[in-house]
Formats: C-alpha cells, sequence, structure tokens
C-alpha cells in the first residue's frame, strides 16, 4: 500500500495545510479529538508532537505544551494506545514528531512496528541526523513504510540539500529561517532568496515550509513558495484554554485559510 | 588510541553528534577546521603565552604532607584551584575563544551552572572585547549570586533561563536554541566535555594540559612520570578528562572518577550518572542518561552546583563501560567532611566541586607507597556560604 504521505502529495499540488500540535495538552485525553476536529475543518496533514522534557529545536510555546503534557502523564506508551483505533475515524496522513530520546528508549525497531500497526505515516526527529539514520534506522523504517521526513535551513547547502533530496521519499520539512519554533520571525524576515533558491532546484520531494507561521498572511506567503506550510506554535496557543476544542479549531482553521 | 575519539565523533559506543539540521552547517564548520586550527603553531603559540602569562599556568604539582600522613599514602595536588578565575574551566574558554576568532565569530554564547564556567568565559570575551551571552538556570542565578555579579562586571550578560528546573540542563537547552537562532556570528563555548562532536574532544584537548604538565611534575618529584593513581570529580567531566588524558594510553595508572552521590545514589536526589543512568541521546551526544524508562529526563540534585547534570561526557561513558576508568560516587555529607579534612590539614579551602574528589581517598584501599594524585580543580571561593551555612563559623 502507498504510503498515506505521498497520496496527499499526489492528488494535491499546493497549499497543503499541516498542523502540528503536542500530544497530551492541553488535556491528557485529547489527542485523538483534536485530530479529528483538524480533518473535519480540512487540515491536510498533522504532526502529533511527542512531548520531551528538553525540546532544544522549540521556543517557549512548545516547551510550555510538552511541559504541560509530560505533567499530564503523557508519554509514548500511552500516545500510542490512544492512536490504537484512529484509522477508523481518520484518513489523512499523521506524523509524529518529536526528540529522538524517548524513541530510542522505546527501542526504534518496535517504534517503527507500532506506527505501522496504528497507521502512522512519517516522523520527524530533528535531533536524529541522516547520517546515524542511514546507518542504524533505515531498515526498520523502510519495513514499516514509515517516512522519516528532514529538514533543510536557510543555512543548508545546495549539496546537502541535494543529499537530503535523494534521502527522503515522503517530504521535506523547510524550515523557514534561522530559528527555534514560534520565534516569530516577520514574513518579511524570511529568507525570499532560500525559498526561491530551492524552489528553482526541483527537488523530487514536496516541501512544506515551517516554523513562523502563525497566520494567514505567513500562510500564505509560505504557499507561494512551497506545496505548503505547518503551523504549530500558533495552534497550540489557540487551544490552551479551549473548553471547546470543536468550535476553537473550526476558528483557527479558518483563520488561517478562510476557505477551508 | 584506544580511548581516542574516531572520525565520526565516537567514543565506543558513546559520543557522535545527534545534531537537529540547523546546527549542521556551524558543527560541520568545526568538525571540519577543529584540528587544523588548535594543531597550527600559531595557534599554539598564542595558546601557550596566555596558559602562561594570563592563566597561570603550570598549576603547582603540590605534595600534601599532612594529608599523606592522614591517609598513610602519598596525596599529590594539582592546584587548578590556583588558575586565574579558580577552577581549570579557563583552559577551555582560552582555548575556545582564539578558535572562535579564528572562525570570524563575533559574539560568544555560554551556559553555565555554578557559574564557573560562565566567568571564564566572560573573562576571555573581555580578554578579547567579544560579546558575551550567559545562560544561567534561574535558580542557580539566585544561589550562585556573587559569580552572576562577577559576569555582569566582566560585561557579559547573564539571561536567566525560565523552564524545566531552572539549572544546568536548563541553561544548556537555552544556549542551543540561542545558537539555532544565531547561526551565523557566534560561537557556542559548551564549559565541559559534552554536546556534539567536536566539542567533547576540542575541550578534552584543552584541558589535556593538566595532565601534560602532571607528568613532567611527577617525574621531577617522584622520579617516575606515572602515579598510582589519579583521582577527579565528574559532572559533566572536563576537568577528569584534562587529568587523565596523557595517562589513558598507561593502563597501569588508575583512572578514579567521582560523582555527585547527592543525598546517596539510592535516592532521588542524586547525580550519579553512571551509578543510575542508562545509555540515550541528549544535548547532541550519545551517552549515560538520568532518565524514566519513557526516556524523559530526570532532574539530577547534588549540592555542588558544578556536577549538577544528569549526563555525562561520552569519552567517561567508554571508559565506565570497558572499565580504564572506575567511578565511584561521595554524597554531599562526604564532601562538606573532605572540605573540613583539607581545609584543616593543608590551608586550602576546595570547591565543592572538587571535594567529590578527595572524599574518594576514604574509599579506596591504598598503600604506603602509591602515588595519588587528586585533581583540584576550584577554588572554594565561591562556596563560603554554603560552608558558613553547615559547618556554623
Amino acid at each position: 500500500m502507498n504510503n498515506r504521505i505521498n497520496q496527499l502529495f499526489e492528488s494535491k499540488k499546493e497549499n497543503i495545510f499541516s498542523v502540528y500540535f503536542t500530544a497530551g495538552f492541553p488535556k491528557l485525553g485529547d489527542t485523538v479529538k483534536i485530530i479529528q476536529e483538524l480533518e473535519k475543518n480540512g487540515v491536510d496533514l498533522i504532526e502529533i508532537g511527542m512531548p520531551f522534557s528538553d525540546p532544544t529545536a522549540d521556543g517557549p510555546t512548545i516547551q510550555r505544551s510538552s511541559e504541560v503534557a509530560l505533567k499530564n502523564g503523557m508519554s509514548l506508551k500511552l500516545l500510542f494506545e490512544q492512536l490504537k483505533d484512529i484509522r477508523q475515524s481518520v484518513n489523512i496522513p499523521l506524523i509524529l514528531m518529536g526528540y529522538l530520546n524517548p524513541v530510542y528508549q522505546y527501542g526504534m525497531e518496535a517504534f517503527c512496528q507500532k506506527c505501522a500497526e496504528v497507521g502512522i505515516d512519517g516522523t520527524i526527529l530533528p535531533d536524529l541526523p541522516l547520517d546515524e539514520f542511514d546507518a542504524e534506522y533505515r531498515k526498520y523504517y523502510e519495513a514499516a513504510n514509515l517516512h522519516n521526513v528532514l529538514l533543510i535551513t536557510p543555512q543548508t547547502s545546495e549539496k546537502r540539500i541535494r543529499q537530503i533530496d535523494d534521502a527522503s521519499a515522503g517530504l521535506i520539512y523547510m524550515v523557514s529561517s534561522s530559528s527555534t519554533t514560534g520565534a516569530g520571525k516577520k514574513v518579511e524576515d524570511f529568507h525570499q532568496d532560500y525559498f526561491e533558491r530551492v524552489q528553482n532546484m526541483n527537488l523530487k520531494n514536496p516541501r512544506v515550509i515551517g516554523f513562523g507561521i502563525s497566520d494567514q498572511a505567513t500562510f500564505a506567503n509560505a504557499c507561494k513558495y512551497a506545496q505548503g506550510a505547518i503551523i504549530g506554535s500558533a495552534f497550540v496557543t489557540a487551544i490552551k484554554d479551549s473548553d471547546n476544542l470543536e468550535k476553537d479549531i473550526a476558528t483557527f482553521v479558518k483563520s488561517i485559510d478562510p476557505g477551508r | 588510541m584506544k580511548y581516542q575519539v574516531n572520525e565520526k565523533g565516537y567514543y565506543g559506543e558513546f559520543g557522535g553528534a545527534w545534531i537537529p539540521e540547523m546546527m549542521y552547517t556551524n558543527i560541520e564548520e568545526l568538525k571540519t577546521r577543529y584540528l587544523g586550527i588548535i594543531e597550527s603553531e600559531e595557534f599554539r603559540t598564542e595558546f601557550d603565552k596566555l596558559m602562561k602569562d594570563y592563566v597561570g599556568r603550570p598549576s603547582p604539582l603540590y605534595y600534601a604532607s599532612r594529608l599523606s600522613e592522614h591517609y598513610g599514602s602519598n596525596i599529590y595536588l594539582k592546584r587548578e584551584d590556583l588558575n586565574h578565575t579558580g577552577s581549570h574551566k579557563l583552559n577551555n574558554t582560552i582555548g575556545q575563544i582564539l578558535l572562535a576568532q579564528k572562525l570570524g565569530k563575533t559574539r560568544i554564547i555560554a551556559e553555565t551552572g555554578a557559574g564557573q564556567h560562565g566567568v571564564a568565559t566572560a573573562t576571555v570575551c573581555a580578554l578579547k572585547g567579544i560579546k558575551c551571552v550567559v545562560y544561567m538556570g534561574a535558580l542557580d542565578v539566585s544561589r550562585q549570586a556573587p559569580n552572576v555579579k562577577k559576569m555582569k562586571m566582566l560585561g557579559a550578560e547573564v539571561v536567566p533561563v525560565h523552564s524545566g528546573n531552572k539549572t544546568l540542563k536548563d541553561a544548556t537547552n537555552e544556549a542551543m536554541r540561542d545558537w539555532i537562532n544565531n547561526p551565523e556570528d557566534t560561537h557556542y563555548i559548551i564549559g565541559s566535555v559534552v554536546g556534539p562532536h567536536p566539542y567533547p574532544d576540542m575541550v578534552a584537548r584543552f584541558q589535556s594540559v593538566i595532565s601534560k604538565e602532571m607528568r613532567s611534575q611527577l617525574l621531577e618529584q617522584t622520579g617516575s612520570e606515572l602515579p598510582t593513581r589519579v583521582l577527579a570529580c565528574v559532572g559533566g567531566g572536563s576537568n577528569a578528562a584534562g587529568a587523565f588524558y596523557h595517562f589513558l594510553d598507561d593502563e597501569q595508572v588508575e583512572l578514579i572518577g567521582v560523582e555527585a552521590a547527592g543525598k546517596g545514589v539510592d535516592t532521588n536526589e542524586t547525580a550519579a550518572t553512571l551509578t543510575v543512568g542508562s545509555p540515550g541521546v541528549l544535548h547532541s551526544a550519545r551517552t549515560m542518561l538520568m532518565q524514566t524508562e519513557d526516556g524523559q529526563i530526570i532532574e539530577p540534585y547534588s549540592i555542588s552546583a558544578g556536577l549538577d547534570y544528569p549526563g555525562i561526557g561520552p569519552l567517561h561513558a567508554h571508559l565506565h563501560k570497558t572499565g580504564r576508568a572506575k567511578f565511584l560516587a561521595a554524597t554531599d555529607e562526604e564532601v562538606l567532611q573532605s572540605v573540613l579534612l583539607l581545609t584543616q590539614k593543608e590551608g586550602i579551602i576546595p570547591a565543592l566541586e572538587s571535594a567529590h574528589a578527595l572524599a574518594a581517598l576514604d574509599k579506596i584501599k591504598m598503600n604506603p607507597d602509591d602515588v595519588n594524585v587528586v585533581n583540584l580543580s576550584g577554588s572554594g571561593n565561591k562556596d563560603m556560604e554554603t560552608y558558613l551555612n553547615y559547618f556554623g563559623y
């Protein structure tokens, strides 16, 4: 069976709207509800954050949501338990995003098998570099039909981008600017020349732009240079005090893309 | 060469560069250039000159006769506490500031726990006229007020970190985030033999001056370059790496690292990573970590803010795994007794960190003819408040 990430990018070439949230936040049991509501409101792709105690690539918003999620009792084991029937109600691709150590303790092979079992399509593990992935873990990913999504940044050389493109089979995550998540850099701060440079490289993989995408304008701008964009911190902020996820998620999605 | 880092940055199974792509360019630049720069004659000349005229090296190797008598063996103290700024930390920051200049960096960031590395970094930034930002856990900022003021007086900006437990680990996270946000003009001076390759090797090389001097001083004082054993405290492990470095291949020299047991390795309040930890990935290295079974990092505890770290340098994880070095743990209580013993036997007030190495003298069997070298990594000046409260003077 084809991976759902590939299916998505084959059927839809632009304005792919992707949302990140931290599992276990704001409440421990919100995971499935958030995923279902995001899909219902027309979001194309979801990154489910696996909280970690030391999220070094994240800004304050996701640091806090991770801290709360862990205090609430979230763990990788519990997350898989919550997701066990997710494919009975949700069809869009799902990606697990987080840091390596919790996955490492779970066991990479067992983790990949479990992802396949519950219907996860890919992972984003920023502190798992390409060479380590190739040397030790690629075999488990391939056996589970799971994509390891790699990042590129404004500092990534053309040669390295080509290498990452060759090593990827689903999509490439373009970090919009040199920053941690939710850094609040403005649209005009984005490296326009970096976006254009990468756009003109004719990579084989589709790209989504993330970090610093927070509203309608930044989303629309990012979508000019890539197949889509990821919103994380702004969404986490939008639901942090929510007592009505159904309503707040619908409002949030409309605020980013009124056409949904 | 059995204990040196390999070309991929590993000591056995430990180490590597588990970095997010956002750090790739900077780490790659360091990795490809650090050896060429630090082995160049120009660098060596400047480094050696500063070590001598600015840091005050060589630091003495002192035969502690009353302490030796107390233990019925020969105890030598390597006096890193006599370095400028009061600890071994300056050996590394001098090396890294010269490297940063060669790399064309104009802004320095650092993390600090007790403040010793922060002060050593602020010092070299003042020396070279480079902008300096030091991240420090908010709890440590309040615990270590004199060092905070020193850093500010030296012209550094001290940023209190409010995430997590507000200590060293959190300061390290924040420094890494700063580097991700400022990849072009900034060099991150990591204070210990931790972090991604090439940091553990680079910092160990800068600190290796300690064991290099020990060898020639021992030859002069005892007639042999090789002692029976070397003892050093270990948090991240930079002073121990420096004290062990030139003895690693002399397998007859016993190497003893001493971790902070805190209130005891069987309590929840400890920082003895090798005793209670397991392999994992933190701060871009695969090493031994204090963690839950879900892979969340456990906050360590020690009376000594400088050993209060939930990981350990990959070199030490490897020395532990291979059995090349033995690692013990000393409790807060044992350490404070050792502080008082050295103070009253030798008139030297050691840092809390260094007193962990001294406490191990009570835990090992020594013969009368043995030559024991304790790396006295820092001075107790910064810990006076703790001592006065505890001993009630």
